[in-house]
């Protein structure tokens, strides 16, 4: 299988009073064809700066400064107006947090997905197009006579699905999933996840999975990535970031989620508070949080090295954790 | 549980019921009447947390906003140290006033943006324990650096908006030290904030309740949290309580199917493979209204085992172990 999504070194900057905020900061990674990969990290940290970035959405003050992103070989960055818009959606499409934000409140449901299929040249009948809309909610879970109604009067699980279901119209390539279920009841969240994970076999999408909640991404990921403070700091599968995580905020974040099963363990969590970008430190990014920190973090940014299918960015990894 | 039938508990709901009165589409058309909660009844005992979990609109944070006496009950009643709340009057509603306190979910909102850490502190303490300046400060730099903001001089001085989520949220447990809370209501304290700092607030709240005997009832539909917090658990199903007991017992060893769902769906990264949920699909897989004239168990629609007989009536209250209780005939 080849890569579908190639991004390297990517840099997004955010113009504020105070000079250029850094907030990803040469991130590279690559999504490959009918994979997953999850994003993980606080708020703040960069992930969703990245979804964006995919999408070419950015807005002044955000500005994309430095970096390649290829998709199929075909470089996004240089991609006019006119050529973007025929690209959004139909390569890459995206699930928002907000359903009800994504959806327009004052239009039926059908009328959204014919406007969709109108602009992108699939279809002007609007017959066609409603037996086309009818297929998807059926895909996803809504009774097909649902497409008469408009979004208030759909449950917030459906809302999302609906949204889902828009965002496989045009059989995209890539689906960026941006905390999709967060704000959803973790049975409605477990049967959205499943139902998306089975459209992915059927379809063979690739998936670009953003959320703060790891345990979630662990489970449903193929690859993971952490990101603190704008940088990339772990890369590996999902299993082996799991059961060895090498970076210790890879670590802590792992530790922060009590589990349901065994005994119950003081945890610590993460001390500290996230990084404030205005002031980057010299030296590694985690230094003030991390509980192996040395002399060297605050002198030197770590280098790449490599694990077992991934990579991570710290002088003092640990090798081996025990009690998993 | 022996030890603690001798011990008297400090806050307790007997059988509160709680309707609501909604309009109907039109204007004309006659209002109907959702019961957002039904038969609800425990007992808190000090020092111990009490969680409360279930999905969004099964009537957790109602049963709050009846204990903060926004609501009162349509029938039923809550007693603190064995007075109904809802009947007090003068002097002993302040002292209840003090006594409860809430921890809300979104500490943005919770502090008043225009004044700083002290000042937060300064008026409970002003209203329930006054005393000269120099004393009051002391206080207030104690409270801060049991909550963990350090140095307390430094922080005391900032604005909300200076402080981090978590900060904001232990500033504002701060605050509720210093009214002299006993019982706590807990609504979602943790879920606005970081993963990364959320279990730093959960330990801050477990060193209030070991080391100060606070109680606290915890409101969270999270439910690794609350097993790592809480020692009792209630699962509340559309205003229902389904099952309930000590929290390792339910949520080791679930007996109601409401309850083995929920832990079914919480994720959980050692799990292997794709799980199946035990649940019939609905139309919507949403919580179903409840009325005063609907009959028979609430979760018999998406329950898997459902007989003819959970239609027609709502299971009595059993104990299948002892310590855990559940309402379904199965199980």
């Amino acid at each position: 299988m080849g890569s579908l999504l190639e991004v390297e070194n990517l840099c997004v900057d955010y113009i504020t009073e105070n000079g250029y905020v850094r907030a990803v900061d040469s991130v590279s990674f690559v999504i490959e064809e009918g994979k997953s990969l999850g994003l993980a990290g606080e708020s703040g940290c960069g992930k969703s700066t990245i979804a964006y970035s995919l999408m070419r959405l950015h807005r002044p003050p955000a500005l994309i400064t430095n970096g390649k992103i290829k998709m199929d070989g075909k470089d996004i960055l240089s991609l006019s107006e006119k050529e973007l818009q025929k690209f959004r959606w139909k390569k890459i499409s995206m699930v928002f947090q907000s359903a009800m934000n994504c959806l327009n409140p004052v239009v039926t449901l059908e009328k959204q997905f014919f406007e969709l299929y109108k602009t992108h040249g699939i279809t002007k009948n609007k017959k066609e197009s409603r037996k086309m809309a009818e297929e998807l909610l059926k895909i996803v879970g809504i009774p097909p006579e649902r497409l008469k109604d408009y979004p208030h009067q759909l449950s917030g699980g459906m809302r999302q699905r609906a949204v889902i279901a828009m965002a496989l119209a045009l059989k995209p390539r890539l689906l960026i999933l941006d905390e999709p279920t967060t704000a959803l009841d973790t049975v409605v969240q477990r049967d959205i996840l499943q139902k998306i994970y089975e459209l992915k076999e059927q379809f063979n999408f690739s998936i670009l999975f953003i959320t703060h909640d790891i345990s979630l991404m662990m489970e449903f990921c193929d690859t993971v990535a952490i990101m603190y403070a704008g940088k990339l700091v772990e890369q590996a599968p999902s299993m082996k970031i799991l059961k060895n995580p090498h970076h210790p905020y890879a670590y802590g974040l792992k530790n922060s989620f009590p589990s349901l099963q065994g005994e119950i363990k003081y945890m610590e969590g993460i001390p500290g508070i996230p990084l404030d970008l205005n002031c980057i430190p010299k030296g590694c990014r985690f230094q003030d949080r991390c509980f192996k920190v040395t002399k060297i973090c605050f002198e030197e940014e770590p280098g790449r090295s490599s694990r077992d299918g991934g990579f991570f960015y710290c002088h003092n990894p640990l090798e081996l954790v025990k009690e998993i | 549980m022996e030890a603690q039938e001798i011990k008297k508990p400090i806050f307790s709901v007997k059988n509160v019921t709680m309707d609501f009165k909604v309009a109907r589409k039109g204007f004309l058309a006659k209002k109907s009447t959702i019961r957002a909660l039904n038969d609800i009844s425990f007992d808190l005992y000090p020092g111990e947390a009490l969680a409360i979990v279930g999905e969004s609109g099964c009537g957790k944070s109602t049963i709050c906003r009846i204990a903060m006496r926004f609501y009162e009950p349509t029938s039923g009643k809550m007693f603190f140290n064995n007075e109904n709340i809802h009947e007090l009057k003068g002097e002993k509603l302040k002292q209840y006033r003090q006594k409860s306190q809430m921890i809300f979910q979104d500490p943005f909102s919770s502090l008043n943006p225009l004044y700083n850490i002290y000042y937060h502190l300064k008026r409970p303490l002003e209203l329930y324990h006054p005393s000269d300046k120099e004393t009051m400060y002391k206080k207030m730099d104690e409270y801060l650096t049991m909550v963990g903001l350090t140095p307390p001089k430094e922080q005391g001085e900032k604005f909300p908006h200076q402080l981090s989520g978590g900060q904001k949220q232990r500033a504002y447990i701060a605050r509720v030290l210093a009214v002299g809370a006993d019982v706590i209501f807990a609504d979602e304290p943790t879920s606005m904030l970081d993963v990364s700092i959320r279990l730093g607030v959960l330990n801050l709240l477990n060193k209030l309740k070991r080391d100060l005997k606070k109680s606290f009832i915890y409101i969270t539909h999270d439910i690794a949290t609350a097993r790592y917090f809480a020692d009792r658990i209630i699962v509340l199903y559309a205003g229902h309580m389904v099952e309930w007991g000590d929290v390792d017992k339910v949520i080791c060893n679930p007996k109601h199917p409401y309850t083995k769902l929920l832990i079914a769906a919480a994720p959980d990264p050692e799990r292997e493979g794709k799980i199946d949920l035990p649940v019939i699909r609905d139309e919507d897989t949403e919580i179903r209204q409840w009325t005063p004239d609907s009959k028979g168990c609430p979760f018999r629609t998406r329950c898997p085992e459902a007989k003819e007989i959970c239609a027609r009536e709502c299971p009595e209250p059993r104990e299948v172990e002892a310590g855990q209780f559940i309402r379904c005939i199965h199980g």
